[in-house]
């Protein structure tokens, strides 16, 4: 990158004036266009809480601070801002851990601040002291603490500049408490000295072209695409390219959003519990165009046989990911929008009828199918309602498990930044505070949380959130009584030994209730509709409790370690027809 | 195969724990790792030898690249470069068997920097392979302990010593 031309001297002094280290972080924030803020008090991030008493900041306070730093991602993900949380030292700072996580697997841009003791009690193992920038360094793109005041205000540009730019993430900022007293005059224009972070933004034009030539040979084309086509804002250069190629779409759980799944060209999801469909035109294809995705071993199953026949083309804003897992033949390292505009020049379209035949016969012969005759509520059919009722057009966010994989199945996506969910680290406990984020991010968007009753369990705290800050968010959990993904596979590699899978759970409606949201409990199917119905009429926050069938399977399957066309549970699907 | 890699870092705090952290992490081995300064006060030199097929160490390189305070990264596989590694060893020489080992420190161009009672200890540099045959040869006598810094490496402009 290129640091920032700096002030002249002689003016940066003349409005220089004196602040403490805490003034500093929220005016610096204030600058850089923050007005939500999400955080958790704590004795050495009293002085920041103290300046933010009265800075133009709406702040949110979860009840734990690994809601808030869901929260924060959620609330990132949904606006394509940056997200901001602040926790205290020690106990503060580790609770942060597992939403710093989440976000850095699925490259969110978040910006942490934590409190740190006293710069002079630093190694010492004071109270509530925690080496929060050596616990966080792996789930963080970048972190430092900051021990001069001089250094604050910088710090924080930085920060900002490194979490929202290239491959976003989260970077964690670590503040003694001296330092948030610490006086220093500051100018409000601090350059970024950064001389080992470069992006680079556009593509390699021959490479560019290289593909685009691959793109116009190719008989049977596939294009793949992740998170990074949403997080570039790509989607619609995405719709130009396929559509002016003519080229199928394939999304990972994360790029679920980025194509129009009503479009006949969308493959949906693929992967373990992708489409059949999806699953075999990757096996099938002879060009595999990756775009902001990384090959995750969810996504491509065994492989040595990943898409045996294709050459394959990436196209990512990390050099790191290309070649990580899989071998690529023409690489293309910048922003995924840039390089989809250039790409768009230089494609021409061309039928491809036979492809697109065949692509056409495995999804009538293969689609997402359940039971639609059972006496039971099925998961499944929960969530088509959901999708039916809102007309396509909710934001979802989910748990992990199945609760997570049906709602990537049967709600068909439409737009960018829909479907919030935790895919590299799979945590659960995100449905829940990724949903109050979202909502405050939309406040006028149906902001729905379609979760597993385990996962519901992990952060349900955070339903007293929603009470306080007003916020109309839909819980719908799918209670199925099991930690619902891992039954399934103790069902099919364990033989059905249910080993610690079911918890004894609380009445769902009554805990909503109590905690001050509406409650509701659904145990017939015929009340299904209805009670979604009035759950989208609730102006507070709403929890229904579906009881659906507890031992119903996603399917289809692909078993870890095998090839995407090894699908399991095809026929019981067919048979369902 | 091995690999010298050089890294240009910033002289900051945490930088070495985010680069040993990272090769743990990805689980890549490292065979040795030095930093020092350099003539620029606010950079640092690192010197890591990893040993791995070139799919390995391209990501090595890229993954080090990808460190925020980790300003440039060479491999220098397949280039001239000049390596060094320093060593201080300490033998175990009886006074009458001195003259023999002397000989032997000559021939490697060794420095004795400290006789003892029972005990010579001997300053070495050179590459890796030099210091090894020099603990081989030594080994007879009866090696105390042995203290070595590490590949440092630079690329060859012209020709010389290797
Ligand atoms: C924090 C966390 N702990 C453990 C797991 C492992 N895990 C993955 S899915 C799952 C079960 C989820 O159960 P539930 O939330 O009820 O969802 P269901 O599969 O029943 O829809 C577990 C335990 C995880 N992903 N995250
Ligand atoms: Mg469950």
């Amino acid at each position: 990158m290129s640091s920032e031309p700096q002030a002249p001297a002689s003016a940066a002094q003349a409005v220089a004036t004196v602040k403490t280290g805490a003034q500093i972080v929220v005016d610096t924030l204030v600058d850089l266009g923050v007005d939500t803020m999400f955080g958790y008090q704590g004795g050495v991030v009293l002085p920041v809480f103290d300046r933010l008493y009265d800075a133009p900041i709406r702040f949110y306070i979860p009840r734990h601070e690994q809601g808030g730093c869901h929260m924060a991602d959620a609330y990132a993900r949904a606006s394509g801002k940056v997200g901001v949380v602040i926790a205290t030292s020690g106990p503060g700072a580790c609770n942060l851990t597992t939403g710093l996580g989440t976000a850095m697997m699925d490259s969110v841009p978040l910006v942490a601040i934590t409190g740190q003791v006293r710069t002079e009690l630093i190694g010492n193992d004071a109270f509530q002291e925690a080496d929060t920038t050596g616990i966080t360094r792996p789930v963080t793109k970048y972190n430092s603490i900051v021990k001069d005041v001089k250094n604050l205000e910088r710090t924080i540009r930085e920060a900002f500049y490194i979490a929202s730019t290239g491959r976003p993430g989260p970077v964690l900022i670590d503040l003694p408490v001296d330092v948030s007293f610490a006086k220093c005059a500051c100018n409000g224009k601090a350059a970024l000295d950064l001389p080992g972070y470069r992006i680079r933004t556009k593509g390699h034009a021959r490479q560019i072209s290289m593909a685009a030539e691959a793109i116009n040979k190719a008989e049977r084309p596939v294009l793949y695409v992740g998170g990074g086509v949403i997080t570039a804002n790509a989607a619609e250069e995405l719709r130009l390219l396929a559509q002016k190629a003519h080229l199928p779409v394939t999304m990972t759980l994360l790029g679920l959003g980025s194509f129009d799944q009503r479009q006949p060209e969308s493959l949906d999801m693929l992967g373990m519990h992708g489409s059949a469909y999806a699953n075999y035109a990757v096996q099938e294809c002879d060009l595999l165009i990756a775009i902001g995705a990384r090959f995750d071993d969810r996504v491509t199953g065994k492989v040595a046989t990943f898409a045996p026949h294709a050459k394959i083309v990436h196209i990512d804003i990390d050099p790191a990911s290309i070649s990580k897992n899989v071998r690529v033949d023409i690489p293309v390292v910048g922003d995924a929008r840039h390089i989809l505009v250039e790409l768009a020049r230089e494609v021409e379209y061309r039928e491809r009828g036979p492809w697109f035949a065949k692509i056409a016969e495995w999804k009538k012969k293969h689609p997402f199918r359940y039971d639609k005759k059972a006496k039971t509520i099925k998961p499944q059919y929960v969530i088509d309602e959901i999708c039916r009722q809102t007309n396509n057009a909710a934001v979802i966010t989910t748990g992990v498990g199945q609760n997570q994989m049906w709602s990537a199945q049967f709600y068909k996506f439409i737009q960018p930044r829909q479907l919030i969910s935790s895919g590299g680290l799979g945590t659960m406990g995100f449905g829940l505070p990724a949903a109050i984020g979202a909502q405050i991010a939309r406040p006028e968007a149906t902001v729905i949380d379609i979760d597993g009753d385990h996962s519901f369990n992990m952060t349900m705290t955070e339903l007293a959130t929603a009470v306080q800050y007003e916020l109309p968010i839909k819980i719908c959990i799918l209670n199925n009584g099991y930690m619902g993904m891992v039954r399934q596979w103790q069902e099919l590699f364990y033989n059905r030994r249910y080993s610690c899978v079911a918890l004894k759970n609380p009445d769902y409606a009554t805990v909503a209730r109590a905690l001050g949201a509406v409650g509701i409990t659904v145990e017939k199917k015929e009340d299904v509709p209805k009670a979604i119905t009035q759950m989208l009429a609730e102006k507070q926050p709403c929890v229904v409790d579906f009881r659906v069938e507890r031992e119903e399977n996603v399917l289809p399957m692909v078993p870890a370690g095998k090839s995407l066309s090894e699908m399991e549970g095809l026929a019981i699907l067919e048979s369902m027809a | 195969m091995k690999h010298i890699i050089s890294a240009l870092v910033e002289n900051k705090p945490g930088v070495l724990a985010h680069v040993a952290g990272m090769f743990a992490a990805r689980g890549f081995n490292i065979d040795s790792l030095v930093v020092g300064r350099t003539e620029d006060p606010d950079l640092s030199r690192m010197t890591i030898v990893v040993i791995g097929d070139d799919r390995i160490v391209e990501q090595v390189r890229k993954q080090l690249a990808r460190i925020v305070p980790v300003v440039k990264v060479q491999d220098f596989v397949g280039k001239p470069v000049v390596m060094r590694d320093l060593m201080l060893v300490s033998i175990a020489v009886l006074p009458e068997k001195r003259p023999e080992v002397f000989t032997l420190i000559e021939m490697f161009r060794g420095h004795v920097v400290d006789i003892g009672q029972k005990t010579i200890m001997v300053e070495v540099s050179g590459p890796e392979t030099k210091i090894e045959a020099f603990i081989d040869v030594c080994r007879p006598y009866g090696i105390k302990s042995v203290a070595r810094t590490g590949t440092i490496a630079m690329p060859r402009q012209g020709t010389g010593e290797d």
